[in-house]
């Protein structure tokens, strides 16, 4: 049994009500039911809905179930996802090397930050889309190519959240460690770096899931195997179930991704964590 | 003669280096002696110059003209016998309380000493701020009154003989105000440092203090000083006496002055 309090607009005062039996365990206990309660309505309405099409353009769960087993005995999972694996997570370590560094040094030089801008700005504006045919056509079809597009796709994010984060540096704190006798090697490690981690992971964040992203559009421009390529080919045999089965299947991939970074912020970021319980 | 601990001769600070577009120096001709043991404090209208002279004590900006010595040398950043207590205690959130009155012990050690023994050290100088039981904590989690003691465990932790106050209570309600002006003299008193304490607040200059320095702007300036002659150790019944009363009025008058030049 729990009490919930509510305002009473008429008379102005607060009224408590109770909530027995299984509603109150409902609402203690939502956290847990909301996942399986979500998933269970999402596969609901899918089931539905699926009954109004034929199943070349939208099968039923059941139908995806037995597509993804038919999959995985012919033991091509591991052939694709790990491809589009290692070209999203190699992008995308490709792409914090290069913009974290390079944010750090354009968060502190305005010069070299109005000369770099307006190349990285243009390189945004062009859609990964577009660009990917000519990296297949520099780096062939290979996995460089691909990680090469993943890097760009996750690349912008990343930069610009670096770059706010060591910008928003309080300059008393850099001011008191100045007091203290701090180096700029002190300062970077022990202030600069805590201080831009919250706005940092929030850039790596979005960038991992756009990797992911990068990766298909480049698997898509040509490819021998990944999750990208075979949407592509399942595409051309009218195989829609297989077409779920990828698509679940990089929703998943970044969906790990995605967790994987909150993990390691959740450990780097503890002061956060603590302010927000 | 006693020697002055800090000695602030002829220092004038001017941030402005187009001498045709002059306007008037932040400091100018400041002349101060600060002497073993004492407390002395800064008051003075906003902008004078108050918290700037503070940064020109620790080094962390140099003078224009004039020089500043501390235990007769030159003012340098870092050095330990020198604890700076800002106002909004600037405590880096990322770091437990223990961390963060650890901190100059870290960088003065530069990763040589082992953290337990740097931690041992922490921990006495929270205990001497009556801060024990929150080394854990982060800052978001203290009162205003513990952040402002974790500031100055940490402006204690090195063994500073001078402690540098910039306006530290400033944020604080009146109750834990009063509270932490008596443990600063208590502090005084146990371990006899100079103290060096900025504010806007007459009655806690003369309460506090056995000189109160004040200062005019436009530019910045040390219009005089009053001599409070009231003896230590000093608890609240003081603020009823005729004398502490006395010196309240004479620092208003100087304040006054100030006013009236401008």
């Amino acid at each position: 049994m729990i009490n919930m309090e509510c305002w009473n607009r008429e008379n102005r005062r607060t009224r408590t009500w109770r909530l027995t039996g299984f509603g109150a365990l409902i609402r203690e206990n939502y956290e847990y039911f909301s996942l399986p309660l979500g998933l269970f309505l999402f596969l609901f309405i899918w089931k539905t809905a699926s009954g109004f099409y034929p199943s070349f353009i939208l099968p039923s769960p059941g139908e995806v179930w037995g597509r993804w087993q038919e999959f995985y005995r012919q033991r091509l999972f591991f052939h694709h996802f790990s491809a589009t694996f290692l070209e999203a997570f190699g992008g995308f370590c490709l792409a914090a090397a290069i913009a974290l560094p390079l944010s750090y040094v354009l968060a502190g030089n305005p010069f070299l930050e109005k000369i770099f801008t307006p190349y990285i700005v243009g390189m945004q504006a062009v859609p990964i889309i577009a660009l990917a045919p000519l990296l297949v056509i520099w780096f062939g079809f290979g996995i460089t190519s691909k990680v090469l597009v993943a890097a760009l796709a996750a690349f912008f994010p990343i930069l610009t959240n670096g770059v706010v984060g060591f910008r928003e540096t309080d300059p008393r704190f850099r001011e008191m460690m100045a007091i203290m006798g701090a180096g700029r090697k002190t300062i970077f490690w022990k202030l600069e770096i805590p201080s831009a981690l919250p706005v940092l992971f929030g850039g790596l964040k979005m960038g991992m899931t756009l990797s992911v992203i990068g990766a298909v559009v480049g698997e898509f421009a040509g490819a021998g195997r990944g999750l990208g390529y075979l949407v592509n080919s399942a595409r051309g045999n009218f195989d829609t179930p297989l077409i779920f089965v990828a698509l679940l299947l990089l929703a998943l991939l970044g969906i790990g991704f995605y967790l994987f970074l909150s993990g390691f912020e959740y450990l780097a970021v503890p002061w956060k964590r603590r302010q927000k319980g | 003669m006693p020697v002055p601990v800090i000695d602030v001769k002829e220092v004038t600070l001017s941030f402005n280096s187009e001498p045709a577009r002059a306007t008037p120096p932040e400091l100018a001709g400041v002349n101060m002696q600060i002497y073993e043991g004492e407390i002395v404090s800064l008051v003075g209208p906003s902008g004078c110059g108050k918290s700037t002279l503070l940064r020109l004590i620790c080094g962390v900006l140099p003078p224009t003209k004039g020089r500043i010595k501390v235990y007769g040398k030159k003012a340098v950043p870092g050095w330990s016998g020198l604890g700076f207590v800002p106002q909004d205690a600037l405590l880096f959130p990322w770091r437990t309380v223990l961390a963060n009155v650890r901190l100059p012990l870290e960088i003065k050690a530069g990763g040589k000493k082992r953290l337990e023994e740097l931690n041992e050290k922490a921990r006495e100088a929270l205990r001497l701020a009556n801060l024990e039981g929150a080394e854990e904590k982060y800052p978001h989690q203290l009162s205003g009154g513990m952040k402002q003691r974790a500031a100055l465990a940490r402006g204690l932790v090195t063994g500073s003989r001078i402690l540098l106050l910039d306006e530290p209570f400033a944020a604080l309600d009146d109750i834990t105000r009063t509270q932490l002006q008596l443990e600063l003299l208590n502090l005084h008193s146990r371990m006899g440092s100079t103290i060096l304490l900025v504010t806007h607040n007459i009655f806690e200059a003369v309460f506090l203090s056995s000189r109160v320095v004040v200062m005019g702007e436009k530019p910045g300036r040390i219009l005089g000083e009053v001599k409070v002659d009231l003896d230590y150790p000093r608890d609240l019944r003081i603020m009823g006496t005729p004398e502490y009363g006395r010196k309240v009025g004479e620092v208003q008058a100087l304040l006054e002055k100030a006013w009236g030049d401008d």
